[in-house]
């Protein structure tokens, strides 16, 4: 390089700047690779980033208030925070409502306020349909039709639900609420569930990552170090469980391990047990942690098997004639550049467990539920999509992190998936 | 033999046998005893076993049957982790997640050997390989010679008495080839460490060692110094596999002393030493080294009528290819004189002859 005189770089034979002639021999090129990843780009855009995106944007955006009660949101914004409802809110209250009653979006609206304020979509129906009724002074009315109106809360609901975008589903995501005077408050002790769940998730997905870890690690050393026939077959039995459904992999665990089921009939046939004290093994967390090992048991041992198969076994001999003994070899020498398998490994198969969702609804009873099945559950039994959305954000941004402080701590180039 | 088993043998193999299926022998019934400070190599083609010998020897495999000595002591049992022996690998086997300064000390650690003890050792091992600027590297970041190095300083450093070198320079070229073999050697002798040496590099084999062991198929065909070796091989596999070799197949007529009369495959006749011919009417290999061939009747009993196959110009020397006796593939060296009345050309008829004392009749292989 130092030799290079010309200021501007190296030229070809005919003056053109190298970059440029480069850059031009390999446009040809990179257009039809690009051509060709086309067709999987626009496959991930619509079905990863475009859902994601969907989603991040329901757990801050929710119009359904916003939309439906123009002149309630003007007084919202006309007054600032605190200031109480006067003649003239309770007036934009009541033109709201036979808004509602003649567009019939009442129980949208209801349903909005009611994620914030247990039991107050019947106060917006019902209000709804007296609302043609209403005659001023209106705060009278409305009190007359329900006393709920007064409630400085609700008001404070109403006013937070007054913009389409809003962080309330993020702090319901994490147990909190706004109280009356607006401050972020805990909610009640019998419902605080998510963060309980949040902690369950990790902990339980730690757990399943270190015990197929364990149980990983010694098949995944045989598969490396075997005669090719035997680990072959060690393979397909490795392999056997991306054969068969998942349900039927799950199901198997249930005919296992319930009361009635092989093993305890097993453990009360020869003596352990006495028939009594069958072992509660599934429909608790046991269950969920059993059935996900298994299920999970692949991702941990492929990635192993990868990064074991080309370590030379001359480095654990080398290190054994320089005088280790077997475990120090395995320890100093064998461990060390399996690393980037471990963490591969623990990685993919803890992200998996944080997601989980089939299993632990299967054989997790109560105790056994994971963050997704909660997840499920808005979306599809309360319809609370906005939650969801936040829910699952929350357990996105928990594995990106996760993912930062691997590549801080291992590096992201150490990782090896096969 | 420099050492027997009785005697002063530092390490010893006695009627020891290897089999890794239990259908096939990869070692069969080796004894071999090795005096300390001796420099001996394994020489022999691949798949002979000579790995499997230095495996036994170093504790990765167990001997099917016989015993191993190490210093008069048995070690068939001993963890190769206590045996205290180093080795070089052929491909180094340097841990590629420690730096050059804790792969040489990891042996010093593990045998609990204080920290500025260690620096000093390791500092003194890189010095004696020329390495000392490149402690902190990794292997990754070093060239094949240098690993080599490395790995040479490793085994050396925590003061091996038996050091084992399975092809450490198989991966090298020519070059540095020849200067590493000059390094150890050195090393050898400055440290008065016993080696044991595997190569399938004949010369390496020659110029190194105190003593060859040539391997084929799981025997020792032959234990000896490297000039006896080549001088006087006492079967064909040796003759053929150290150095160059024209071979005349025959059957013996008559013994007189040491001196054995052959029909040769035409009809014709030649004296050689009789080194393993067996008696009167078993088949045998005369074997004749090129260079001991002479063009013209200057030697003694054997002369011999060649027809010129082929020449190939070497500088130094001319190698023809000769028919002799019926044999297409006789060569002989001759040195290149600059006397053109002398030169050889293609087609031309000549006369041979050698000495009976550089014949050597040996088994038909
Ligand atoms: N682990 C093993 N299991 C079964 N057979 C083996 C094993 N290791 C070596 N062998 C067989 O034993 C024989 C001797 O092998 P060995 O490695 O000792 O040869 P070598 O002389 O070192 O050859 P090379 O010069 O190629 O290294 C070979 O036929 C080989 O196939
Ligand atoms: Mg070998």
């Amino acid at each position: 390089m130092a030799a290079q005189p010309a200021p501007g770089g190296l030229t070809t034979v005919d003056g053109r700047p190298l970059k440029q002639a480069l850059a031009e021999a390999q446009a040809r090129a990179k257009r039809r690779a690009f051509v060709l990843v086309l067709p999987l780009l626009a496959f991930i855009l619509v079905s990863f980033v475009l859902p994601i995106g969907q989603l991040l944007k329901r757990s801050v955006y929710n119009p359904a208030f916003s939309e439906n009660m123009p002149a309630l949101v003007q007084w919202f914004r006309e007054n600032p925070r605190g200031s109480a409802p006067d003649e003239s809110a309770y007036a934009a209250l009541a033109s709201d409502l036979k808004l509602i009653r003649k567009n019939k979006t009442a129980g949208i609206v209801g349903t909005r306020v009611n994620y914030e304020l247990p039991g107050t979509r019947s106060l917006f129906t019902k209000s709804a349909r007296k609302a043609r009724k209403l005659e001023p002074p209106y705060r009278e009315a409305l009190l007359k039709v329900d006393r709920k109106w007064g409630d400085p809360l609700l008001w404070q609901v109403m006013r937070s639900a007054s913009s389409a975008y809003t962080t309330s589903f993020y702090l319901a995501a994490l147990d909190r609420k706004r109280n009356a005077d607006g401050e972020i408050v805990r909610v009640e002790k019998e419902r605080q569930v998510y963060i309980k769940l949040f902690k369950r998730t990790l902990l339980l997905s730690a757990l399943i990552t270190v015990t197929t870890l364990l149980l990983g690690f010694p098949v995944a050393h045989l598969l490396a170090t075997l005669p090719l026939r035997y680990s072959n077959m060690l393979m397909i039995f490795v392999l056997l469980p991306f054969w068969t459904s998942l349900l039927v992999r799950t199901t198997s665990w249930i005919v296992l391990l319930q009361s009635q089921g092989v093993v305890n009939d097993l453990l009360v046939a020869t003596g352990i047990l006495d028939a009594d004290h069958r072992i509660q093994m599934i429909y608790n967390q046991t269950g969920t942690i059993v059935a996900m090992t298994h299920i999970l048991l692949p991702f941990m041992i492929l990635p192993l098997y990868s990064v074991m198969r080309p370590i030379d076994p001359s480095y654990v001999r080398a290190a054994r004639s320089l005088g280790a003994s077997s475990w120090t070899a395995f320890r100093r020498i064998y461990l060390p550049q399996t690393i980037p398998g471990i963490g591969a490994g623990a990685l993919l198969v803890f992200i998996l467990a944080v997601g989980y969702y089939i299993t632990p609804a299967l054989v997790g009873g109560s105790t056994g539920q994971l963050i997704s099945n909660l997840i499920a559950f808005h979306m599809q039994k309360s319809l609370n999509w906005s939650l969801a959305a936040a829910l699952a954000a929350l357990l996105l941004g928990g594995v990106l992190i996760l993912y930062w402080l691997y590549d801080r701590l291992v590096g992201i180039d150490n990782l090896k998936l096969g | 033999m420099s050492a027997d088993a009785t005697g002063d043998a530092y390490v010893e193999f006695d009627r020891v046998q290897k089999s890794y299926d239990g259908e096939v022998l990869v070692v069969k019934d080796l004894n071999l005893a090795m005096p300390k400070g001796e420099f001996l190599t394994m020489l022999g083609p691949s798949g002979s076993g000579k790995t499997t010998c230095l495996m036994m020897l170093a504790g990765f495999e167990t001997a099917t049957n016989g015993e191993i000595r190490l210093g008069g002591e048995e070690i068939n049992d001993i963890p190769p982790h206590k045996r205290g022996i180093g080795m070089v690998f052929q491909n180094y086997a340097l841990f590629p997640h420690m730096t050059v300064n804790e792969n040489l000390s990891f042996p010093l650690e593990v045998r609990g050997m204080g920290k500025d003890e260690r620096e000093s050792k390791v500092k003194r091992a890189l010095d004696m390989v020329q390495m000392g600027e490149f402690g902190n590297r990794r292997p990754a970041q070093l060239s094949g010679g240098q690993q080599q190095r490395i790995a040479l300083a490793r085994a050396l450093v925590f003061d091996p008495s038996l050091v084992l070198m399975d092809e450490p320079l198989g991966a090298l070229d020519k070059q540095l080839r020849e200067h590493m073999q000059y390094e150890i050697k050195h090393l050898h002798e400055s440290l008065g460490i016993t080696v044991v040496y595997v190569t399938h590099d004949q010369s390496e084999a020659l110029t190194m060692s105190d003593r060859v062991a040539v391997f084929n198929d799981g025997v020792i065909k032959q234990l000896a110094a490297p000039s006896d070796l080549y001088e006087r091989p006492e079967n064909s596999f040796v003759a053929q596999f150290i150095g160059e070799n024209n071979k005349l197949a025959g059957t013996v007529r008559a013994l007189e002393g040491d001196i054995a009369t052959i029909e040769l495959a035409d009809g014709g006749t030649c004296r050689a030493l009789a080194v393993n011919c067996g008696d009167v009417g078993s088949r045998t290999l005369i074997s004749i080294r090129p260079e001991r061939v002479i063009i013209g009747a200057g030697g003694d009993e054997n002369a011999a009528t060649a027809e010129v196959m082929e020449l190939i110009y070497l500088g130094d020397h001319i190698r023809c290819r000769l028919r002799v006796h019926g044999n297409d593939d006789f060569v002989v060296k001759v040195p290149n004189a600059g006397d053109e009345s002398k030169e050889l050309t293609v087609g031309q008829e000549t006369t041979i002859s050698w000495h009976t004392r550089d014949a050597r009749a040996l088994d038909p292989l």
